[in-house]
């Protein structure tokens, strides 16, 4: 017996402090993740208002506001989705309801696996060889969103086909015997069912494609626009990437510490009011859910 | 039936035009998904290839001289690599352990509270790296000058704090995942035996979900391995071998997110960077391969 040589009393005692220790180090990490959320969102909402949230940067970054970051946040965020939802569902049915085992399905998981353990800064050099370089769009929002498409292109694929693997084989059997072809059992019977738990997965990975900045620094952003971009083709400021700027790269490091603070604290509101969204929605599916 | 009759049936050769159409258009994207991995080998390796041109593997594997804009300009991309791996391994002493020990409070000791604190985590989880980076600079920096005394606040203790930061949510959530995938049964095999609560979490749960819990802090590990902001932000930046954790480092994701921007397009530095980039990638394709093999090893057991 592995127990043999403890006596009841030494083994009461390892529980405790075992259970103890645990307990500490848990309740330890989540009082600093605590104290940090409040200090962010006290520094945070100290510069926030609404001059802060709807105008221009002005005074050399020291005043005005960050609407061009918001502005381009979110059309890089929009655009990298429209890259990745029709590809990652494409894959995802393609994986999960016309796939066979054999090499070819083996090379594309392989494939999508990997992508998604790849830096976010190998996505911007990728960016930057293909999109910038190569095709010439340039350093501009397509270029940018293009590559956040790609960067996110894994994660929606995976959850995409999570939730049609989700969904009872009995109806696609059901859809079949009714003399359904496989597209149609998949357009009004599989797509239906799985459709919110593959948006869910989209949301979560718009809330991550918003928060990236390594992947944007050289293929979209700009430090300063005097305008909301233009065109696909117009650099664009960004909310990570403005951060990163005025903490690190500005003349006014010390002046522009509230803004700073006030664009952390956006950027963490919209990233993590995304995910937010998106767990609650799959809590309420997987509740909802009879099958 | 026949064996004609029956193929036929069963392979209904004849498909409908849009059924042909569905089933070409998703192996389309397939192949487009699976297409985007072969195109960043091929870009990275091929940019890289312009290096060696004019410099020797060897050099800027072992060199640890990165002096990119010196005339001649040195490629050694050895300091490079170990303050990756050092803010890594570091961001690990307490990454793993304290991953881990949230995921067994999740797992086997919260009970109800587990509701709100399992979506809790997963949101930090969910934190952008440059706002930790930010905090590291604008908080954790000042502190070790102001209290410890540091001439610089941005070293590798700092950059490997932060990343275990970063990395904690995610072992804790995917170890809580394997925690509590592990069958009830056993565990409760174990109470029946007289084990107290403890030597089942300690000698039955975790044992058992080892292949999950190694896989956990792998790809915690990986993430902060391939993570750019924070390092960028409070690793300090000075190219060399890091003789304490208070001198600063300049991993690789860090020197390609500060120098990309300023390098002509096809200039000796660009290639170099790309270089980088390749042992930036095969790195972290190692740290995934381990996390699938100890996945694969430990479940077969």
């Amino acid at each position: 017996m592995f127990l043999s040589g403890y006596t009841q009393k030494d083994r009461e005692f390892r529980q405790k402090l075992a259970i103890g220790a645990i307990r500490l180090v848990a309740g330890g990490f989540l009082a600093v993740l605590a104290i940090l959320v409040i200090y962010l969102a006290y520094q945070g909402l100290g510069a926030i208002s609404w001059e802060f949230l709807s105008q221009f940067p002005r005074d050399s970054m020291t005043a005005g506001g960050i609407w061009p970051a918001i502005l381009g946040t979110f059309w890089l965020a929009v655009g990298a989705m429209v890259v990745a939802i029709p590809l990652g569902f494409g894959t995802a049915i393609y994986l999960a309801e016309y796939a066979r085992p054999g090499p070819l399905l083996t090379a594309i998981r392989l494939g999508v696996n990997n992508l998604a353990g790849v830096p976010s800064v190998v996505f911007g050099l990728y960016g930057l060889a293909i999109f910038v370089g190569f095709l010439g769009f340039g350093r501009s929002l397509l270029s940018g969103a293009l590559t956040l498409g790609v960067l996110t292109l894994p994660t929606v694929t995976a959850a995409a086909e999570e939730a049609l693997r989700q969904t009872p084989a009995s109806f696609r059997e059901a859809a079949l015997a009714l003399g359904a072809n496989r597209w149609q059992a998949i357009r009004q019977v599989i797509l239906p069912a799985a459709l919110p738990g593959m948006l869910t997965g989209a949301i979560l990975a718009l809330g991550r494609a918003a928060g990236e900045t390594a992947p944007i620094i050289f293929t979209a952003s700009a430090a300063l626009t005097l305008s909301a971009p233009e065109s696909a083709f117009s650099e664009v400021m960004a909310l990570p990437t403005h951060i990163f700027n005025l903490a690190t790269n500005g003349t006014h490091i010390a002046a522009t510490r509230p803004q700073q603070f006030g664009t952390c604290l956006t950027l963490i509101v919209l990233v993590l009011g995304l995910s937010l969204i998106a767990i609650i929605t799959r809590a309420r599916l997987r509740k909802g859910k009879k099958w | 039936m026949s064996q004609e009759t029956r193929e036929a049936i069963l392979l209904r050769p004849k498909l409908s035009r849009t059924e042909q159409g569905a089933r070409f258009f998703f192996l389309a994207c397939a192949f487009v998904a699976l297409g985007q991995m072969v195109l960043i080998m091929l870009f990275l390796l091929g940019e890289a290839g312009g290096l060696f041109k004019t410099a020797n593997f060897f050099d800027f594997l072992f060199s640890t001289e990165w002096y990119p804009t010196y005339e001649p300009p040195e490629f050694g991309a050895a300091a490079l690599i170990v303050g990756s791996l050092a803010v890594t391994f570091f961001s690990s002493l307490l990454a793993a352990p304290i991953g881990l020990g949230l995921a067994v409070f999740l797992a086997c000791l919260a009970g109800k509270s587990r509701e709100w604190i399992k979506p809790a985590v997963e949101l930090m989880a969910g934190v952008p790296s440059v706002v930790l980076g930010f905090l590291g600079l604008v908080v954790l920096a000042p502190f070790m000058v102001d209290v410890l005394g540091l001439p610089t606040g941005l070293n590798v203790l700092n950059a490997s704090l932060i990343l275990a930061l970063m990395a904690i949510p995610s072992i804790a959530s995917l170890g809580e995942d394997a925690l509590s995938a592990t069958p009830r049964q056993i565990q409760d095999a174990s109470y029946a035996l007289g084990a107290t609560r403890w030597e089942t979490i300690w000698r039955v749960t975790m044992p058992a979900s080892m292949s999950g819990l190694s896989t956990a802090v792998i790809l915690g590990l990986g993430r902060a391995l391939g993570e750019t902001l924070v390092v960028l932000m409070v690793a300090g930046g000075a190219a060399q071998i890091p003789g304490s954790l208070f001198d600063s480092v300049r991993p690789l994701t860090a020197t390609l997110a500060a120098e990309m921007g300023e390098t002509a397009i096809g200039s000796p530095h660009y290639h170099a960077l790309f270089a980088l980039g390749v042992v930036l990638f095969f790195l972290t394709l190692g740290f995934n391969l381990l996390a699938h093999y100890l996945g694969q090893k430990w479940r077969s057991r």
